[in-house]
């Protein structure tokens, strides 16, 4: 995984954002059910949770136009 | 960066300060024609926002403290024309202000912020730029498109840095975090600006910095100038704040738009590559900009709030402006540049 040194020693953190995805940062790998590594470009990620995203696992904004609500 | 071609009476005789040796009497005349020339041209500009005159000289003053002029002398901090500069800023800020409709106060805490920015920057239907980029542009108009983006874009995010020493806490770091991202994690190829460099290399354009200042308009300046005003005084911090998180919440989902344009012609990921990388990044941006920057900012100093709004809608009716002269220059089947582009085949 590319700059993976950055958080060593700090927790990892997932923030669940109103209306939107979660974001991940910190030391964490995301991984497919097979456990091969899905590149992590960024230190800082968005993951998909409305389910719309085109580029899943990661957002891209797509809840904005879909009206996707958390609550 | 080259001395641009002058516009008017003002930016000709700035140009004269540029090309003078400092201290001599022909420097000394340019330095009073300058003083005059602006204050001419600010009284009689009807909307400072469209005046080629007026931005390209704020454009060049502000060049100074950027990456600077070929064969201009250290002026970033001269007097004379800190005190023009100001002058102009003076006028272009009242102007803003003025035209600039700021949305509804929200109360002032992150929370409440971060849902009015939301609203504010939500998607909207109807004819834009992205979806006639993604759907009708020519190849031609995909090219002044990169042309138009260009004077921003290979200085892409230098603007808001300025604000980092102005803040602390959990503002400081979120805006840390996104310049973090937009200067590439550390990796220069991934550098934003490296990127679209590199999109403009794949289109046959020059990467060169202010390559096309000649070509664009008033209003593509402007856009410029007004986060480099935001950004150089520590007084419009909460602006600067308010400018970045509306840019990022409005950009995820045109940059797809943008890219699926390019595609459509058939460029390749190395033109592509610039869109794509800002569909998923700004997507995490965005929440960054809301929640940690512009709502930690309020949560701090909640005496910012007016100018976090103002900075927000400033940066969308600005760019909206600028979007809108496109479209319509497009749409009647003229090119949206103040001298048109020769691309070599």
């Amino acid at each position: 995984m590319e700059g993976d040194g950055a958080h060593r020693g700090t927790d990892a953190q997932v923030v669940a954002c109103p209306d939107g995805p979660f974001l991940v940062r910190g030391d964490v790998e995301i991984v497919t059910p097979d456990g091969e590594p899905i590149p992590r470009r960024r230190s800082t990620v968005a993951l998909c949770r409305c389910g719309m995203s085109t580029i899943k696992p990661f957002c891209d904004g797509t809840h904005r136009l879909t009206g996707f609500r958390t609550d | 960066m080259r001395i641009p071609e002058s516009r008017g009476a003002a930016s000709a005789a700035l140009f004269e300060v540029f090309r003078s040796v400092p201290g001599t009497p022909e420097a000394a005349r340019a330095r009073a024609e300058l003083e005059s020339a602006v204050d001419e041209a600010i009284e009689a500009s009807s909307a400072i926002v469209r005046d080629e005159d007026l931005q390209l000289t704020l454009f060049c003053m502000y060049e100074l403290a950027y990456g600077g002029i070929d064969g201009v002398a250290d002026l970033e901090w001269d007097p004379g024309l800190i005190a023009v500069r100001s002058g102009i800023e003076a006028a272009f800020e009242a102007e803003l202000r003025t035209t600039v409709p700021v949305p509804p106060r929200p109360e002032p805490n992150g929370a409440d912020l971060a849902a009015a920015l939301f609203e504010l920057t939500a998607p909207t239907p109807g004819p834009s730029l992205s979806r006639f980029v993604a759907k009708q542009a020519t190849d031609e108009q995909l090219h002044e498109f990169l042309v138009q983006r260009s004077v921003y874009t290979l200085k892409e995010a230098d603007p808001h840095s300025w604000a980092i020493p102005r803040l602390r806490g959990r503002a400081k770091a979120a805006l840390v975090e996104i310049q973090a991202d937009e200067y590439g994690g550390g990796r220069p190829q991934r550098i934003h600006a490296e990127i679209f460099a590199r999109t403009l290399r794949g289109a046959g354009l020059s990467d060169e910095y202010g390559h096309y200042v000649d070509h664009v308009p008033a209003i593509t300046l402007a856009s410029l100038n007004q986060m480099s005003m935001f950004g150089l005084h520590r007084r419009l911090r909460g602006a600067v704040v308010g400018h970045l998180a509306a840019f990022e919440m409005t950009s995820a989902l045109p940059n797809r738009m943008f890219g699926n344009g390019f595609r459509r012609l058939g460029y390749d990921e190395d033109v592509t590559w610039y869109f794509d990388e800002h569909v998923e990044a700004d997507a995490v941006h965005e929440q960054i900009a809301a929640r940690d920057l512009a709502g930690g900012l309020v949560d701090s100093n909640p005496e910012l709030l007016d100018d976090i709004l103002f900075g927000a809608a400033a940066s969308l009716v600005v760019d909206g402006w600028m979007a809108e002269h496109i479209l319509s220059c497009w749409t009647a089947g003229r090119s949206s540049l103040r001298v048109p582009l020769v691309v070599a085949a």
